[in-house]
Protein backbone atom coordinates (compact mmCIF):
# COMPACT_ATOMS: atom_id res chain seq x y z
CA UNK A 1 0.00 0.00 0.00
CA UNK A 2 2.72 2.43 1.15
CA UNK A 3 5.09 1.62 -2.12
CA UNK A 4 1.78 2.59 -4.31
CA UNK A 5 1.83 6.39 -3.12
CA UNK A 6 4.64 7.41 -4.37
CA UNK A 7 4.32 5.67 -7.83
CA UNK A 8 0.50 5.22 -8.69
CA UNK A 9 1.02 2.30 -10.96
CA UNK A 10 3.91 0.32 -12.62
CA UNK A 11 4.21 0.42 -16.32
CA UNK A 12 2.44 -2.99 -16.76
CA UNK A 13 -0.30 -2.32 -13.73
CA UNK A 14 -1.69 0.57 -16.00
CA UNK A 15 -2.51 -0.91 -18.84
CA UNK A 16 -3.77 -0.27 -22.17
CA UNK A 17 -4.52 3.45 -21.60
CA UNK A 18 -1.05 4.91 -21.69
CA UNK A 19 -1.21 3.62 -25.29
CA UNK A 20 -4.19 4.37 -25.96
CA UNK A 21 -3.40 7.87 -24.57
CA UNK A 22 -0.25 8.25 -26.80
CA UNK A 23 -2.33 7.34 -29.96
CA UNK A 24 -5.03 9.54 -29.48
CA UNK A 25 -2.08 12.33 -28.93
CA UNK A 26 -0.56 11.18 -32.04
CA UNK A 27 -3.54 10.92 -34.15
CA UNK A 28 -4.56 14.90 -33.12
CA UNK A 29 -1.21 16.04 -33.66
CA UNK A 30 -1.47 14.56 -36.97
CA UNK A 31 -4.94 15.59 -37.77
CA UNK A 32 -3.49 19.39 -36.77
CA UNK A 33 -0.54 18.97 -39.25
CA UNK A 34 -2.87 18.35 -41.97
CA UNK A 35 -5.30 21.02 -41.00
CA UNK A 36 -2.35 23.72 -40.79
CA UNK A 37 -1.13 23.09 -43.99
CA UNK A 38 1.64 21.44 -42.68
CA UNK A 39 1.67 18.10 -44.97
CA UNK A 40 1.61 20.48 -48.06
CA UNK A 41 5.42 20.98 -49.10
CA UNK A 42 4.03 23.85 -51.28
CA UNK A 43 2.94 25.61 -48.42
CA UNK A 44 6.02 24.95 -46.49
CA UNK A 45 8.03 26.13 -48.71
CA UNK A 46 5.65 29.29 -49.50
CA UNK A 47 6.07 29.90 -46.36
CA UNK A 48 9.90 30.31 -46.24
CA UNK A 49 9.98 32.35 -49.45
CA UNK A 50 10.58 35.31 -47.82
CA UNK A 51 12.35 36.88 -50.60
CA UNK A 52 9.89 35.45 -53.35
CA UNK A 53 6.03 34.54 -53.15
CA UNK A 54 5.63 34.71 -49.17
CA UNK A 55 2.96 33.31 -47.69
CA UNK A 56 2.97 34.01 -43.94
CA UNK A 57 -0.09 31.07 -42.73
CA UNK A 58 2.64 29.02 -41.05
CA UNK A 59 3.26 31.46 -38.60
CA UNK A 60 -0.44 31.51 -37.31
CA UNK A 61 0.60 27.58 -37.20
CA UNK A 62 3.04 28.91 -34.66
CA UNK A 63 0.63 31.18 -33.00
CA UNK A 64 -1.98 29.00 -32.15
CA UNK A 65 0.23 25.36 -31.21
CA UNK A 66 2.23 27.57 -28.85
CA UNK A 67 -0.87 29.88 -27.58
CA UNK A 68 -2.33 26.42 -27.07
CA UNK A 69 -0.08 24.81 -25.36
CA UNK A 70 1.87 27.38 -23.22
CA UNK A 71 -1.33 28.29 -21.48
CA UNK A 72 -2.09 24.59 -20.67
CA UNK A 73 1.04 23.50 -19.95
CA UNK A 74 1.56 25.40 -16.70
CA UNK A 75 -1.35 23.90 -15.14
CA UNK A 76 -0.18 20.83 -16.25
CA UNK A 77 3.03 21.05 -14.79
CA UNK A 78 1.52 21.89 -11.60
CA UNK A 79 0.48 18.37 -10.91
CA UNK A 80 2.13 15.84 -8.90
CA UNK A 81 2.48 13.04 -11.89
CA UNK A 82 1.00 12.39 -15.09
CA UNK A 83 -2.43 10.84 -15.58
CA UNK A 84 -0.20 7.62 -16.89
CA UNK A 85 3.46 7.66 -15.59
CA UNK A 86 5.13 8.50 -12.65
CA UNK A 87 7.03 11.97 -13.28
CA UNK A 88 7.39 14.49 -15.86
CA UNK A 89 10.14 14.60 -17.79
CA UNK A 90 10.89 17.93 -18.95
CA UNK A 91 14.46 18.64 -20.97
CA UNK A 92 16.39 20.31 -18.65
CA UNK A 93 19.38 21.12 -20.69
CA UNK A 94 20.29 25.46 -21.16
CA UNK A 95 23.45 25.20 -22.43
CA UNK A 96 23.63 26.70 -26.22
CA UNK A 97 26.54 24.65 -28.00
CA UNK A 98 27.81 24.07 -31.50
CA UNK A 99 26.05 21.07 -31.79
CA UNK A 100 22.43 22.72 -31.46
CA UNK A 101 23.30 25.38 -33.87
CA UNK A 102 24.97 23.40 -36.31
CA UNK A 103 21.90 20.60 -36.09
CA UNK A 104 19.04 23.62 -36.26
CA UNK A 105 20.88 24.59 -38.70
CA UNK A 106 21.43 21.72 -40.87
CA UNK A 107 17.53 20.91 -40.19
CA UNK A 108 16.69 24.08 -41.64
CA UNK A 109 18.60 23.43 -44.85
CA UNK A 110 16.52 20.18 -44.74
CA UNK A 111 13.39 21.96 -44.50
CA UNK A 112 13.87 24.10 -46.49
CA UNK A 113 14.72 21.92 -49.63
CA UNK A 114 12.00 19.24 -49.10
CA UNK A 115 9.54 21.19 -46.97
CA UNK A 116 8.80 18.57 -45.15
CA UNK A 117 9.47 18.36 -41.03
CA UNK A 118 9.35 15.04 -39.46
CA UNK A 119 5.73 15.14 -38.34
CA UNK A 120 4.52 15.82 -41.71
CA UNK A 121 6.65 13.76 -43.38
CA UNK A 122 5.53 10.32 -41.38
CA UNK A 123 1.62 11.54 -41.91
CA UNK A 124 2.40 11.81 -45.29
CA UNK A 125 4.26 8.79 -45.42
CA UNK A 126 1.11 7.05 -44.52
CA UNK A 127 -1.00 8.44 -47.09
CA UNK A 128 1.47 6.68 -49.60
CA UNK A 129 3.38 9.69 -50.85
CA UNK A 130 6.45 8.48 -53.18
CA UNK A 131 7.88 11.73 -51.95
CA UNK A 132 7.33 11.64 -48.51
CA UNK A 133 8.15 7.82 -48.05
CA UNK A 134 11.08 9.02 -49.64
CA UNK A 135 11.59 12.01 -46.98
CA UNK A 136 11.00 9.26 -44.17
CA UNK A 137 13.53 6.70 -45.56
CA UNK A 138 16.56 9.17 -45.77
CA UNK A 139 15.41 10.59 -42.66
CA UNK A 140 15.73 7.92 -40.71
CA UNK A 141 19.08 6.99 -42.48
CA UNK A 142 19.91 10.38 -41.64
CA UNK A 143 19.37 10.02 -38.03
CA UNK A 144 21.24 7.27 -38.00
CA UNK A 145 24.16 8.81 -39.59
CA UNK A 146 24.07 11.36 -37.11
CA UNK A 147 25.19 8.72 -34.66
CA UNK A 148 27.99 7.20 -36.20
CA UNK A 149 29.43 11.02 -37.05
CA UNK A 150 28.62 12.55 -34.15
CA UNK A 151 29.11 9.87 -31.12
CA UNK A 152 28.10 11.40 -27.73
CA UNK A 153 30.03 11.29 -24.50
CA UNK A 154 29.21 8.34 -22.56
CA UNK B 1 -2.76 26.28 -53.59
CA UNK B 2 -0.32 28.74 -52.06
CA UNK B 3 -3.00 31.70 -50.31
CA UNK B 4 -3.16 32.76 -47.26
CA UNK B 5 -4.99 30.54 -45.11
CA UNK B 6 -4.72 32.11 -41.67
CA UNK B 7 -8.11 30.62 -39.97
CA UNK B 8 -7.30 26.81 -40.79
CA UNK B 9 -3.44 27.51 -40.05
CA UNK B 10 -4.35 29.21 -36.44
CA UNK B 11 -7.01 26.32 -36.03
CA UNK B 12 -4.77 23.26 -36.85
CA UNK B 13 -2.32 25.42 -34.68
CA UNK B 14 -4.39 25.21 -31.87
CA UNK B 15 -4.84 21.26 -32.19
CA UNK B 16 -1.24 20.53 -32.27
CA UNK B 17 -1.20 22.41 -29.18
CA UNK B 18 -4.09 20.60 -27.80
CA UNK B 19 -2.09 17.42 -28.34
CA UNK B 20 1.12 18.46 -27.35
CA UNK B 21 -0.83 19.14 -24.03
CA UNK B 22 -2.64 15.78 -23.89
CA UNK B 23 0.43 14.30 -24.54
CA UNK B 24 1.98 15.93 -21.51
CA UNK B 25 -0.43 15.72 -19.48
CA UNK B 26 -0.92 11.46 -20.01
CA UNK B 27 2.74 10.42 -20.40
CA UNK B 28 4.65 13.56 -19.05
CA UNK B 29 7.31 13.59 -21.99
CA UNK B 30 7.74 16.39 -24.49
CA UNK B 31 5.69 15.10 -28.31
CA UNK B 32 9.18 16.28 -30.35
CA UNK B 33 8.47 13.95 -33.12
CA UNK B 34 12.05 13.46 -34.24
CA UNK B 35 12.89 12.62 -31.13
CA UNK B 36 9.93 9.99 -30.94
CA UNK B 37 10.75 8.80 -34.31
CA UNK B 38 14.88 8.35 -33.65
CA UNK B 39 13.75 6.55 -30.60
CA UNK B 40 11.32 3.71 -32.24
CA UNK B 41 14.26 3.53 -34.96
CA UNK B 42 16.55 3.02 -33.04
CA UNK B 43 15.13 0.41 -30.50
CA UNK B 44 13.53 -1.42 -33.27
CA UNK B 45 16.48 -4.17 -34.62
CA UNK B 46 16.02 -6.64 -31.89
CA UNK B 47 18.98 -8.51 -33.73
CA UNK B 48 21.25 -5.77 -32.61
CA UNK B 49 23.88 -6.32 -30.02
CA UNK B 50 22.05 -5.27 -26.68
CA UNK B 51 25.25 -3.82 -25.61
CA UNK B 52 25.04 -0.33 -24.37
CA UNK B 53 25.49 1.74 -27.35
CA UNK B 54 28.39 4.30 -28.16
CA UNK B 55 26.26 5.84 -30.73
CA UNK B 56 24.15 8.80 -30.19
CA UNK B 57 20.61 7.44 -28.76
CA UNK B 58 18.08 10.09 -27.41
CA UNK B 59 18.05 10.80 -23.91
CA UNK B 60 16.13 7.78 -22.36
CA UNK B 61 14.38 9.76 -19.89
CA UNK B 62 12.87 12.48 -22.59
CA UNK B 63 11.12 9.60 -24.94
CA UNK B 64 8.63 7.28 -23.64
CA UNK B 65 8.88 3.71 -24.31
CA UNK B 66 5.14 4.99 -25.72
CA UNK B 67 6.26 6.74 -28.40
CA UNK B 68 5.63 4.16 -31.45
CA UNK B 69 2.30 4.54 -30.57
CA UNK B 70 2.67 8.22 -30.83
CA UNK B 71 3.58 7.60 -34.67
CA UNK B 72 1.22 4.95 -35.19
CA UNK B 73 -1.56 7.96 -34.15
CA UNK B 74 0.15 10.07 -36.95
CA UNK B 75 -0.18 7.60 -39.26
CA UNK B 76 -3.73 7.29 -38.67
CA UNK B 77 -3.78 10.77 -39.62
CA UNK B 78 -2.10 10.05 -42.40
CA UNK B 79 -4.74 7.46 -43.55
CA UNK B 80 -7.35 9.46 -42.95
CA UNK B 81 -6.46 12.47 -44.73
CA UNK B 82 -6.03 10.42 -47.89
CA UNK B 83 -9.48 10.15 -47.66
CA UNK B 84 -10.86 13.66 -46.45
CA UNK B 85 -8.56 15.71 -47.71
CA UNK B 86 -6.08 14.60 -50.57
CA UNK B 87 -4.92 17.99 -52.00
CA UNK B 88 -3.38 19.01 -48.51
CA UNK B 89 -0.88 15.97 -49.34
CA UNK B 90 2.00 15.93 -51.30
CA UNK B 91 1.53 16.06 -54.62
CA UNK B 92 2.66 13.53 -57.13
CA UNK B 93 4.81 15.90 -59.24
CA UNK B 94 7.58 16.75 -56.44
CA UNK B 95 11.06 16.12 -56.93
CA UNK B 96 11.91 12.76 -55.18
CA UNK B 97 15.78 13.96 -55.39
CA UNK B 98 14.83 17.03 -53.51
CA UNK B 99 12.73 14.57 -50.67
CA UNK B 100 15.66 12.72 -50.63
CA UNK B 101 17.98 14.89 -49.92
CA UNK B 102 15.69 17.10 -47.51
CA UNK B 103 15.40 13.84 -45.82
CA UNK B 104 19.07 12.90 -45.29
CA UNK B 105 19.53 17.06 -43.95
CA UNK B 106 16.62 16.48 -41.42
CA UNK B 107 17.26 12.95 -39.89
CA UNK B 108 20.94 14.47 -39.65
CA UNK B 109 20.26 17.91 -38.16
CA UNK B 110 17.23 17.11 -35.84
CA UNK B 111 19.52 14.38 -33.95
CA UNK B 112 22.06 16.82 -33.92
CA UNK B 113 20.32 19.52 -32.81
CA UNK B 114 18.15 17.54 -30.25
CA UNK B 115 14.79 18.84 -32.14
CA UNK B 116 12.91 19.84 -34.45
CA UNK B 117 9.76 22.05 -35.56
CA UNK B 118 7.73 20.04 -32.97
CA UNK B 119 10.02 19.79 -30.41
CA UNK B 120 11.82 23.40 -30.32
CA UNK B 121 9.44 25.01 -32.47
CA UNK B 122 5.82 24.22 -30.40
CA UNK B 123 7.25 22.63 -27.17
CA UNK B 124 10.23 24.66 -26.34
CA UNK B 125 9.27 27.67 -27.39
CA UNK B 126 5.93 26.99 -25.54
CA UNK B 127 8.22 26.61 -22.28
CA UNK B 128 10.56 29.88 -22.95
CA UNK B 129 13.43 27.42 -23.21
CA UNK B 130 16.76 29.91 -24.44
CA UNK B 131 17.92 26.88 -26.57
CA UNK B 132 14.73 25.93 -28.75
CA UNK B 133 14.54 29.93 -29.20
CA UNK B 134 18.20 29.71 -30.78
CA UNK B 135 17.15 26.62 -32.62
CA UNK B 136 13.83 27.83 -34.04
CA UNK B 137 15.62 31.10 -34.97
CA UNK B 138 18.42 28.97 -36.38
CA UNK B 139 16.51 26.86 -38.73
CA UNK B 140 14.32 29.32 -39.87
CA UNK B 141 17.08 30.87 -41.11
CA UNK B 142 18.86 28.53 -43.35
CA UNK B 143 14.95 27.14 -44.37
CA UNK B 144 14.92 30.81 -45.72
CA UNK B 145 18.11 31.06 -46.97
CA UNK B 146 17.82 27.46 -49.13
CA UNK B 147 14.42 28.47 -50.03
CA UNK B 148 16.33 32.07 -51.70
CA UNK B 149 18.87 29.32 -53.34
CA UNK B 150 16.64 27.32 -55.06
CA UNK B 151 14.71 30.28 -55.93
CA UNK B 152 17.81 32.14 -57.58
CA UNK B 153 18.67 28.52 -59.10
CA UNK B 154 15.64 28.76 -60.34
CA UNK B 155 13.95 25.37 -59.01
CA UNK B 156 10.93 27.16 -57.69
CA UNK B 157 8.38 28.22 -60.04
Amino acid sequence: MSLSTQHPASESARGPLPRIAALFAGLLFGVGLVLAGMTNPGKVTAFLDLFGRWDPSLAFVMMGAIGVHALLLRPILRLRNPLFASSFQVPQKTSIDGRLVLGAALFGVGWGLGGVCPGPGVVSAASGSGYALVFVATMAAGALLEGRLFARKA
Amino acid sequence: MDSFTPFSALAGGAVIGLAASFYMLSLGRVAGISGIFASVLQRRPASESSAPSDTASPPESLTSSYGSYFLIGLLLAGFAARMVAPTSLPSGTQSLLLAGASGLFVGLGTRLGSGCTSGHGVCGLSRFSKRSLVATLTFMATGILTVAALRAFGALS
